[in-house]
């Protein structure tokens, strides 16, 4: 018996109006599942980081999501142009958002650093022209 | 203060109110960059900012704002206000500049 529980998700491109979805969806099904509301605000924040993310830079993607007894893990996957240079992406205020996506308040440069703040492990794995799969864990403590 | 304190008050206009009138407010918040704001706000802050996008609510909404309050006399697009009510997060709005709406919430939560 596993009692583990798989849940997927489907961002799609380029719609900053439905970017977050994914996201909400997690963070009710967790409330719901009573999982301590600060590691929901955790995920939440992590994930919701991640959707906007493969809208902005990428043609959206997929997010597969386990929630397991010691942790929650998420893995973002897109097929867009990956990243270059990592380490400078990583750097608080780094951004190449264009400027139509600043005026909707996001490229300030806090996204991926979010991203590892908010989650216990982080990782990421990109190839320029191939894409780029995000793996974060929040530990449930 | 509990947000139904916020709401009875008046000094913001009620654009939408949420079941959570129970919710307490701890504190005020401001910022516009919402990369920014999901990363730093606290859970229940009343969050004060000039961005009205459908963004504004998904950040409020995942980073357990109790409430939005829209300063310097902005407003919330269509989409956002059906988002809000959809959310059901309490969204206010004022002609006060950013830091006198954050102000008068501290000054209310310290009376």
């Amino acid at each position: 018996m596993s009692n583990m529980i798989h849940m997927s998700y489907e961002v799609p491109p380029g719609d900053f109006t439905r970017a977050g979805e994914a996201s909400s969806n997690l963070k009710s099904s967790l409330k719901k599942m009573g999982v301590n509301p600060e590691i929901v605000r955790k995920v939440a924040i992590a994930m919701y980081e991640g959707e906007i993310n493969m809208v902005i830079h990428a043609t959206g993607g997929k997010i597969d999501v386990v929630v397991s007894p010691e942790e929650i893990e998420m893995v973002l996957k897109d097929q867009g142009p990956g990243i270059a240079n990592i380490e400078l992406a990583m750097q608080a205020g780094y951004s190449t958002a264009p400027d139509n996506i600043r005026n909707l308040g996001f490229g300030a440069g806090m996204g991926l650093p979010n991203m590892k703040k908010y989650s216990d492990e982080f990782k990421i794995e990109s190839t320029v022209g191939v894409g780029t799969t995000v793996t974060m864990k929040v530990k449930m403590e | 203060m509990k947000l139904y304190d916020l709401v009875q008050d008046g000094c913001f206009k009620v654009l939408n109110e949420g079941s959570t009138s129970e919710r307490e407010i701890l504190a005020p918040y401001c910022c516009d960059l919402l990369s920014v704001a999901m990363g730093r706000m606290p859970a229940d802050s009343a969050w004060v900012t000039v961005m009205g996008n459908v963004n504004t609510l998904a950040v409020a909404s995942l980073a357990d704002a109790a409430c939005i309050i829209l300063a310097e006399g902005s407003h919330l697009d269509e989409p956002a206000l059906n988002k809000a009510k959809q959310q059901d997060i309490t969204v206010f709005e004022t002609e006060m500049p950013i830091f006198d709406a954050a102000f008068l919430i501290y000054q209310k939560l310290h009376a």
